[in-house]
């Protein structure tokens, strides 16, 4: 069975129950002791037999971290959180001996990964997706490594490319998102544990998707993903990550860094589908999901695209950014962000433009239920030096029911004068009188506002690739379950 | 088919349909002739179950079921289709999607397979041809810019290709030239057979010149004050609502 085939049925037949990923899987564990300090900074570093300048590297950011305060701009409750009642390492024991092959992981978490739609197998991957899977903190597998690598793309985890790839890792790591930048980042920089590492080399076209799953599966376990992809000149890659967690009482951290670095005229397409666990009907538990995701257009004629479907995690804080340095770079934004229940999310982007004829795009789509709240928070700031800038927004807000909120905050700064900037915005309820002719013509009430909604995040869902685009549907539709009487 | 007693219906305390009582069989076209305000589209409304309209007496029978217990979308899958004086525009959601959403949504609820894309594609194809529906159309978003003759038709396509039992047509030849009056009737026609029934709701006698009613009733103030076959109609045409209501 193709893999896109595989997940479709894998979505279809996860049932009734409110969250269809919510099971957890009995492994043994290696883990240190609970708590953040420079001990468990050097147990992790000592674990990925990591060398000592990626060592000094952590705990130089965990005294950076120490000294920043947490951001507060979001319009978000954000529990007080206690980083010293979570674990920030653990593995599968059966994974420390690093398996070779498929054939040695552990059957448990191959299964795990079956259950979630995600086929590692090599024979399986018929649909042209290479997969890296997240378990925790380790890299459990990246499929099609040998093809990618005749090509000279480098598609691994990033503890392997610390030690296979230096000076790649020494150069970028850290240049879009400074360690310094907030005390999130300060902290993934300081603990990260895993996360994926793509390299395009100059002038090669990416011929297949490729795709990192992350799944928090430990309790108590806090995931910290670290990302860096750099496509060199001329190269073009298109990226797809999928995340989810167990169903557990208590509250997960997922605080992620991402980066990416387009060289000239190359470009990076970023797709995120977040479906983390966003707590029950009542608030209790879920992931709090603070993401930092940003991307450098250094290259002239460079291009990065961000397209995100942000339908789990308890609290959602995250914004994709773009920093368009070279000249006639372009950076896009397309989101979809669906709250229900008392889910919180708090995300929009950043368009820096800094180069000249630079251009960015920003589509949001905000969508409310239950009693949740939704906030777009959007910055584009166009530079004294970018002569001839362009930036389109538009957000549109819809409510379902009569106890959500929805936020538009969008901030422009515009230092040239030559630039254009447009914003539009709307916000709407979800219309009765639509639900009652698809009623009419047969469709449930929760078929009904799946297909609204869908429509309405239609002009985005179409960036996504093909085969997730008809998984991302689903879960809009499902994400949503519940949200009409 | 369908069975309505002493039907009483307000709407925020506003009392709108009074003691109605109509009898549809199957095989048979009903017209429902009335003015402004005389409880029409209300009619239309409650039988394809708008919440917001309160019952206050009466039964209504469908298929041998108690009609009043069931949802809108159940009542659609048991064959019971309503074409909209003012159908509503769904943005995002291309027109042969919905369509194929709806048909599925039946056999899915009938426990049947869902229909395959060939299938589907054959299907539409010579629907749209009988109705003269340019399937470029079908490529837009529901409704989205159509013309309000384009809308009609649009209905009319989903109505034969939903293939109901009993089909309610609100007020559809409102807003219609003559040809796309003309393309709509045939439509009907093309459907009726002795196995589904028609309830067409309209103000002018026009439209019934193109579908022939078995029936023709004529309601006012919430009541059906006069019931005959199609010379009723032509009758109405020549006196008015006022004449007719008043010697009833």
């Amino acid at each position: 069975m193709a893999a896109t085939e595989q997940t479709i049925k894998q979505v279809n037949t996860l049932g009734d129950t409110d969250y269809k990923y919510g099971f957890s899987t009995e492994l043994d564990e290696i883990r240190p002791p609970k708590g953040l300090n420079e001990d468990i900074i050097k147990f992790i570093s000592t674990q990925k037999e990591e060398p000592e300048w990626m060592l000094d590297w952590r705990l130089n950011a965990f005294k950076v971290f120490n000294k920043l305060p947490k951001p507060e701009w979001a319009k978000l409750n954000i529990p007080e959180i206690d980083y010293q009642d979570c674990y920030y390492y653990s593995i599968p024991k059966s994974l420390k001996d690093k398996p070779k092959s498929l054939d040695e992981i552990d059957p448990e978490i191959i299964k795990t990964y079956e259950k979630l739609g995600i086929p590692l197998k090599e024979q399986k991957m018929l649909s042209g997706i290479a997969v890296d899977a997240v378990f925790d903190s380790v890299s459990v597998a990246t499929t099609y490594k040998k093809q990618l690598s005749d090509l000279g793309i480098v598609f691994c985890s990033i503890s392997e490319a610390v030690k296979t790839h230096p000076d790649l890792v020494k150069k970028y790591l850290g240049s879009v998102i400074p360690v310094s930048d907030h005390s999130f980042a300060a902290l993934n920089s300081a603990v990260f544990t895993d996360g994926s590492f793509i390299y395009i080399p100059e002038g090669v076209r990416c011929p297949v998707e490729l795709s990192t799953y992350f799944r928090i599966n430990a309790m108590n376990t806090g995931q910290f993903e670290r990302t860096l992809i750099i496509a060199d000149k001329d190269s073009y890659v298109s990226y797809l990550e999928g995340c989810t967690a167990p169903m557990r009482d208590e509250n997960q951290l997922h605080a992620a860094n991402v980066e990416l670095v387009a060289l000239d005229n190359a470009e990076i397409k970023y797709s995120t589908v977040q479906n983390w666990y966003p707590g029950d009907k009542e608030g209790k538990g879920g992931i709090y999901n603070f993401v930092t995701k940003r991307g450098a257009c250094r290259g002239k004629n460079s291009k990065i695209s961000w397209t995100q479907v942000e339908t789990g995690s308890a609290i959602t804080w995250k914004y994709p950014s773009c920093i368009l340095q070279g000249d006639n770079s372009k950076g896009e934004f397309y989101s979809v962000a669906i709250t229900n229940n008392m889910q919180q999310a708090d995300t929009g982007t950043k368009m820096i433009h800094i180069g000249k004829n630079t251009s960015s795009k920003i589509i949001s789509k905000g969508i409310s239920a239950g009693k949740a709240n939704n906030t777009y928070r959007g910055l584009v700031n166009i530079l004294s030096k970018a002569k001839n800038a362009r930036n389109f927004t538009q957000c549109d807000s819809l409510l379902i029911g009569n106890k959500c909120g929805a936020h538009t905050v969008p901030y422009i700064e515009s230092s040239n004068s030559d630039s254009m900037v447009e914003h539009e915005a709307t916000t709407s309820k979800i219309n009765e009188d639509q639900l009652f002719y698809c009623q009419q013509r047969g469709l449930n009430s929760e078929d009904a506002v799946g297909l609204i909604v869908n429509g309405f995040c239609k002009e985005v869902l179409q960036h996504l690739p093909m085969e997730f685009a008809v998984e991302a549907q689903k879960l809009v539709a499902i994400s949503l379950e519940g949200s009409v009487g | 088919m369908l069975e309505i007693k002493n039907l009483h219906v307000s709407i925020e305390e506003k009392k709108i349909i009074k003691g109605l009582n109509l009898s549809i069989n199957k095989g048979e076209v009903h017209a429902l002739m009335g003015p402004n305000g005389s409880g029409k589209s209300t009619l239309s409304y409650v039988l394809s179950g708008k919440d917001k309209y309160e019952i206050d007496d009466g039964t209504i029978e469908y298929n041998e079921k108690n009609l009043l217990e069931l949802d809108v979308d159940e009542r659609a899958n048991e064959g019971l289709f309503l074409a909209f004086q003012y159908p509503m525009e769904i943005p995002g959601v291309q027109t042969s999607f919905f369509l194929k959403t709806a048909i599925n949504s039946k056999r899915k609820y009938l426990g049947q397979s869902e229909m395959d894309a060939l299938e589907f594609a054959k299907l539409i194809k010579s629907k749209s041809e009988d109705l003269n529906i340019n399937t470029e159309m079908l490529k837009r978003d529901l409704n989205v810019n159509y013309s309000g003759g384009e809308k009609k038709k649009q209905e009319i396509l989903q109505m034969s290709m939903l293939s109901p039992k009993m089909a309610i047509l609100d007020e559809t030849d409102s807003g219609l030239d003559i040809d796309a009056l003309r393309i709509v009737s045939e439509g009907v026609n093309k459907l009726r057979s002795k196995e589904n029934s028609f309830l067409v709701i309209t103000h002018y006698q026009r439209l019934l010149n193109y579908i022939k009613p078995d029936f023709v009733h004529i309601i006012a103030d919430g009541r059906i004050v006069k019931s005959g076959d199609y010379s009723l109609a032509l009758e109405l045409e020549e006196k008015g609502y006022e004449e007719i209501s008043n010697s009833a």
